[in-house]
């Protein structure tokens, strides 16, 4: 050790912790960008929607389909968005150390959206009936834009199951190290606003013309 | 200009002949000379900065001369742009400027790797080649049958796409007679090298002609030879894809063959259309044009000659 | 002439020896597989994207042979078509992008004063996966399966019906795959340059190539999208029969280009930016002064791009579109020449100013701007509608983008490996070898590609496998055939210059040039740490400016030695204010299992063997689990109250 083993003793372990709340982290930034680019991607899709609706003219859904019931996708909505109250409770709660309310936060997340996803399936027991992916291209952007969503709402739950299992365990987070929870909120805020987008494109605009 | 010259006798977008053409050649030789100009401007810094930077006593320069930057790296280049961009625009409403309502109109439909060929109110096809009336402007009305590809005459008109489940149209018009080579520019498979046409623009008369021969039955069989020919024709295959006007061989799965005999070439611009040649495709198509869609056919050799006798017959 | 030795460092002889337990890595077959090092990474980056690039241009000298005389039956058509569109693809996606991403791997912790990008792991991830991918793509040529439909792979055309088998779902497939690569190595770019540029380094003294990385990024991270989008529905429509693009059903065929040029066009200045950000790299070590016009150049890099996105129907100018939209887009692509005209002549000024040292990189700059600004003219001709409807799909069209794209990225790249092979790899190259290759490349260049723009003109289309023998058509096909056998000499030189350098070439000291930017100040090769002390940064020029310099020898204190763990510092993303210090992540294992299981599962779907991919899928899934799994922390470390 040399002279400054001392400033080293001083400065160390506690100083340089990582995850201490000082600027944004680089975790932070990587799930902003990544969400920005899984943000374009539904824009590509929902653009897709309008630009195939607006080229085929004619009545839509074409084909003397019926546009789509709300009920049920407000219902379905009622239970999404509320969601994500959950998890920001869950956050502040482990921000300030408050373990119980992290675990709490996320099993009622982990609850809403999984009765979501039931719903998505009651909703496709029913569509499938009348048209499938294949029908037409109504048919075809349907299915792959809600299952799409879908798709992440399951990823999204997966990242909550994740962190509830590990949050269970002692030792992983606390009110110094929460970077993951904040990341995985920052998803499913992001799955939640996608919804709002898809509500309005597959089962509120077709009565807009 | 001395890059014409290189080219005489091609289907040169510098050598144009109709209204079309001449005026994109116009544009480019206006694009072409500014281009020499600013290249001439950044070659000459280039060279001064390679001439008399070099030297080793040459004293480093710090200054930032942002004012040159910003007028010869934008400023100048905007006024050029600004002034290329109007003179575009105008050439692009001339483009759009098309025929009246009741110029001939010539509906094209292009097929994976040939071009059919009708003419509105005319009921007649034929294939890889249509004809104009020199100095009219004519509709050309485009669909195709299955992929995308891209109607091109360099010599009389940009391009124009035709796209799947829609209908496009342009227009061709041409100063001089002559024969016009055009190509499929989009690239639409296999033989996207051999969807070549030919578009001849010929005088009123000849034209009408024209138009006359394609609204009536093909031409009998005259000889014996010819005679064998229509019956193997008609009783062999051929005529599930191919049609030829007044004979009941109504296929629509090739190109009609009623005026085969007249045409400039064999497989749209596969090879010349000669007796040799037609044997050859008949026979095995796939060696001439691999990969289209006729298939190899079953002729007996002695039929092959009397059918070679009855297509060429047929003008 | 080299100014900082490296070799005497700021911190101690014991920090030295800790800095080098903690970072570096015994050369064993396990550290091959598990590295996280970006600079290891970084040259597998580009010696991988080398490689793909001889495939994709051997690819092209045997289409310049076929095309050397008319009606040759050299190739078949089948045989032609699949070549050029490997060839375009591969060069677009498995080289130019990838190889410039190499040089970003390796340069960008270097020259922003840090020892690993943001997410080392991520990092290593990225590059399985882009070579899993490459080699996904290729690997269908011997098959005869390989793509088919041109490189943007225009429907209805690559649509199941007309084009049955493997070639197009290899195509979306791979794209796909490849794209996972692309997004997190741009993420990963975007973040390192944010967060972990040294003390001092505000935005206003971030290097020009790096600012070019991240221009580039964000491009990325908002183009790529688009063409997912369109492979995927590619694939659907092509597998299960969905109808997105199939007008009988209410599909739209237009669809697809629209997507794929909203990805396409901003993926031409992906690949020529970075490249942008190399000139502007070299230009100061050779002309012995920063760029003019720092401030401008960032500006026309953003806004160049910004306006990359509003552009793209400059390559539909044929479909018959509305001449409204046409001429928005017109002027658009009119517009977007003018930040390039800015960036030339502050490379233009720089050199007049400048006192001009004419090494071979140099050389390769000055080639750059010759072609680079024909291109770029032909570029500008494009924008005016009436004369692209003239031009496009012929081969003036092919001699336009092999002028920006070899001129705009294939010169610089060059350019980049003189410039920083002694940084690479501690060796000095061959100067005599290097003026042969140059001259010969050039030549070569120009007497391949300059012909094109007047067979373009004279009727010729692109895509043809053979054509008949035109006035004016076959001649000149010649010419090109034999430029690109000169070009190909001149790239064989490149590369035995490169090997010679690396076998025998003499020691590089740590700053052969005099360059101005961080990756200067470290030894060649740097060590697995980079740098013993990190920079206190206080310049532009970082390694012209006493301060910064000295800040690595004298007085340097522990908090940028950082010798306890295998750490790097982390600052502010507007001023690079000192904000904490990072614990970095050890080699693993983790990144290969995942990208193969990534392997496996596009294998999966390619042959339709969906349950191994739905278990490959489960195995990505855990993989993640596993790694991002928190590691166990002692509660009152944590913080934790209830
Ligand atoms: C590195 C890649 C790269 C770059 C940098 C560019 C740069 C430009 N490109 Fe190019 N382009 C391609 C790659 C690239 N392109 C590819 C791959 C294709 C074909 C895809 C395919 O079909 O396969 C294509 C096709 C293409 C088309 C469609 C052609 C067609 O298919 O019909 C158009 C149309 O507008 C176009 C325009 C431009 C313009 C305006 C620029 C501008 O950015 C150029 C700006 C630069 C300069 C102008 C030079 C420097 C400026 C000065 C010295 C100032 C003075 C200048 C003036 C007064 C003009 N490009
Ligand atoms: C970065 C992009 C890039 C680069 C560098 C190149 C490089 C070259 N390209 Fe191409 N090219 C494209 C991108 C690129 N290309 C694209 C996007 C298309 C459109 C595809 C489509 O239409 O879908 C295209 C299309 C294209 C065509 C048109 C095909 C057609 O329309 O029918 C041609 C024809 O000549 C061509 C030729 C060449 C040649 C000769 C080179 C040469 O520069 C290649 C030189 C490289 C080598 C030769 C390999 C390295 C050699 C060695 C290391 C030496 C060892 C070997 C020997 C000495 C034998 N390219
Ligand atoms: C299964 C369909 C099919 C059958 C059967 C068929 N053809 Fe064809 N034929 C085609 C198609 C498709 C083309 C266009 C090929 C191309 O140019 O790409 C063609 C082209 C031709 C041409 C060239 C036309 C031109 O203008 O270029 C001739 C001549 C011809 N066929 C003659 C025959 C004869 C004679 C027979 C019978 C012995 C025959 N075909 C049987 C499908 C068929
Ligand atoms: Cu039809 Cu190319
Ligand atoms: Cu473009």
């Amino acid at each position: 050790m040399n002279a400054r083993g001392g400033i080293a003793a001083a400065t160390s372990t506690e100083a340089l912790t990582t995850e201490q709340p000082v600027g944004r982290s680089a975790g932070w930034w990587g799930m902003v960008m990544f969400v920005a680019t899984e943000a374009t991607l539904f824009a590509c899709l929902i653009g897709s929607y309008f630009y195939l609706r607006f080229q085929h003219g004619g009545p839509w859904p074409p084909d003397g389909l019926t546009a789509p019931t709300l009920a049920r996708p407000l219902l379905m909505t009622a239970v999404l968005l509320p969601s994500s109250l959950p998890v920001v409770w869950a956050e502040r709660g482990i921000r300030r150390g408050q373990r119980w309310r992290l675990r709490t936060g996320l099993a009622v997340t982990l609850v809403l959206g999984v009765t979501f996803l039931i719903l998505v399936a009651t909703e496709y027991a029913e569509k499938l009936r009348e048209f499938t992916i294949t029908t037409n291209a109504y048919g075809s952007l349907f299915y792959v834009i809600t299952g799409f969503h879908g798709f992440h709402v399951l990823v999204g739950l997966t990242m909550i199951s994740w962190l509830l299992v590990a949050s269970l365990r002692r030792g992983t987070f606390g009110a110094h190290r929460h970077d993951r929870v904040r990341n995985a909120a920052i998803y499913w805020h992001f799955v939640d606003v996608v919804w709002a987008a898809i509500l309005f494109t597959i089962y509120l605009s077709p009565r807009l013309s | 200009m001395a890059l014409t010259g290189c080219a005489g006798g091609a289907p040169s977008a510098l050598d144009p002949a109709g209204a079309g053409a001449a005026r994109v050649a116009n544009l480019w030789w206006l694009l072409f000379w500014i281009s020499v100009a600013v290249f001439a401007e950044v070659m000459a810094l280039l060279t001064w900065a390679l001439v008399f930077r070099r030297k080793r006593r040459v004293r480093v320069r710090h200054g930032q001369p942002l004012r040159f930057v910003v007028v010869a790296g934008a400023g100048i280049p905007l006024v050029i742009l600004v002034a290329v961009y109007a003179v575009g625009l105008r050439d692009l409403a001339a483009l759009g400027d098309g025929p009246g309502p009741d110029a001939p109109t010539i509906e094209v439909t292009g097929h994976k790797w040939w071009w059919e060929v009708r003419v509105q109110g005319v009921d007649g096809a034929t294939a890889n080649e249509l004809h104009i009336p020199v100095g009219e402007k004519v509709r050309v009305r485009l669909r195709t049958a299955d992929v995308l590809h891209s109607f091109w005459v360099p010599q009389l008109m940009p391009k124009t796409d035709l796209i799947a489940g829609e209908t496009r149209e342009t227009w061709l018009h041409a100063e001089r007679a002559g024969s016009y080579r055009g190509q499929c520019a989009e690239y639409c498979g296999t033989q996207h090298a051999h969807m070549a046409f030919l578009v001849v623009a010929e005088p009123r008369p000849d034209f009408d002609a024209w138009l006359a021969r394609l609204g009536t039955p093909a031409r009998p069989p005259q000889t014996d030879a010819q005679r064998r020919g229509q019956q193997a024709f008609l009783q062999g295959s051929c005529a599930g894809c191919h049609a030829i006007r007044g004979t009941g061989a109504d296929g629509r799965i090739g190109p009609d063959l009623s005026d085969v005999g007249s045409r400039w070439s064999i497989g749209a611009g596969a090879v010349p259309n000669d007796g040799g040649h037609l044997g050859g495709w008949i026979a095995n198509s796939q060696t001439v044009k691999p990969g289209n869609y006729m298939p190899p056919q079953q002729v007996g050799a002695g039929q092959l000659p009397d059918l070679i006798a009855y297509l060429q017959s047929l003008k | 002439m080299s100014t900082t030795a490296a070799s005497t460092p700021g911190a101690s002889r014991e920090d030295l020896a800790r800095l080098e337990e903690r970072w570096a890595e015994r050369p064993s077959l396990r550290s091959w597989f598990s590295t996280v090092d970006h600079k290891r990474i970084g040259r597998r980056y580009l010696v991988t994207a080398a490689l793909f690039f001889v495939l994709a241009g051997l690819s092209a000298l045997a289409m310049r042979t076929q095309l050397a005389r008319p009606e040759s039956r050299l190739l078949s058509p089948q045989e032609y078509n699949q070549l050029f569109t490997m060839h375009g693809t591969a060069m677009i996606f498995l080289f130019a992008t990838p190889m410039l991403f190499g040089f970003g791997n390796f340069l960008v912790p270097l020259m922003i004063g840090s020892r690993d990008m943001a997410f080392p792991k991520l990092n290593a991830f990225g590059y399985w996966v882009f070579l899993f991918a490459g080699l996904f793509m290729w690997a269908s040529l011997p098959f005869g399966a390989a793509p088919n439909g041109g490189w943007f792979a225009y429907v209805p055309l690559t649509e199941e019906r007309n084009t049955p088998g493997l070639h197009m779902d290899v195509y979306t497939l791979g794209l796909l795959f490849l794209g996972i690569a692309t997004t997190a190595a741009s993420i990963n770019f975007i973040v390192t340059s944010l967060k972990l540029r040294a003390p001092g380094m505000s935005l206003n003294r971030v290097p020009l190539f790096v600012w070019a990385i991240v221009a580039t990024a964000f491009m990325v991270i908002f183009a790529l999208p688009a063409l997912n989008v369109d492979n995927a529905m590619l694939f659907l429509d092509r597998r299960f029969g969905t109808h997105f693009f199939d007008p009988e059903h209410g599909g739209n065929v237009l669809l697809w280009q629209h997507l794929f040029w909203i990805f396409g066009h901003p993926d031409v200045y992906i690949i020529v930016m970075p490249a942008l950000g190399i000139v502007s790299a070299v230009l100061p070590a050779f002309t012995r002064r920063g760029v003019v016009g720092y401030a401008l150049v960032v500006f026309a890099m953003a806004s160049i791009a910004i306006i990359s996105f509003g552009v793209w129907v400059h390559h539909m100018f044929a479909t018959g579109l509305p001449p409204l939209s046409y001429g928005f887009f017109s002027a658009a692509s009119t517009i977007i020449t003018i930040p390039s005209g800015i960036q030339i002549f502050a490379w233009l000024a720089t050199m007049l100013l400048g006192r001009l040292v004419l090494k071979v990189p140099l050389l390769f700059v000055i080639g750059f701007i010759v072609t680079f600004v024909l291109g770029g003219f032909t570029g500008a001709m494009f924008a005016l509608t009436a004369f692209d409807q003239q031009v496009t799909d012929s081969y003036f069209v092919v001699a336009h983008f092999h002028y920006v794209l070899i001129g705009g990225a294939l010169f610089p790249i060059l350019a980049a490996v003189y410039y920083w092979l002694p940084k690479i790899t501690g060796r000095m190259y061959h100067e005599k070898l290097g003026r042969w290759a140059f001259w010969l490349f050039f030549t070569g260049m120009h007497l391949t590609f300059f012909p094109m723009h007047l067979y373009g003109l004279f009727g010729m289309p692109r895509r043809v496998y053979t054509y008949p023998d035109e006035p004016g058509w076959g001649g000149w096909n010649l010419v090109s055939t034999a430029g690109s056998y000169l070009l190909a000499i001149g790239l064989l030189l490149v590369l035995i210059g490169v090997i010679h350098a690396v076998r025998r070439g003499r020691p590089a000291p740590p700053d052969p040039w005099g360059g101005d930017s961080l990756e200067w100040s470290t030894d060649s090769p740097p060590k697995p740490y980079n740098f013993p002390v990190l920079p206190q940064v206080h310049s532009l020029h970082p390694t012209w400016d006493d301060a910064s310099r000295t800040s690595m020898t004298e007085g340097a204190t522990d908090d940028r030695i950082l010798a306890r763990g295998r750490q790097t510092l982390v600052t502010s993303e507007l001023d690079g204010r000192r904000e904490r210090t990072v614990e970095m992540p050890e080699a693993s294992l983790q990144p290969l299992l995942l990208a193969l299981a990534l392997l496996v599962f596009f294998t999966a779907l390619l042959f339709a063997w969906y349950p191994v991919a739905v278990g490959a899928a489960l195995v990505v899934a855990s993989t993640i689990a596993v790694w991002l799994w928190p590691p166990r922390r002692p509660d009152q470390e944590l913080g934790v109250s209830a």
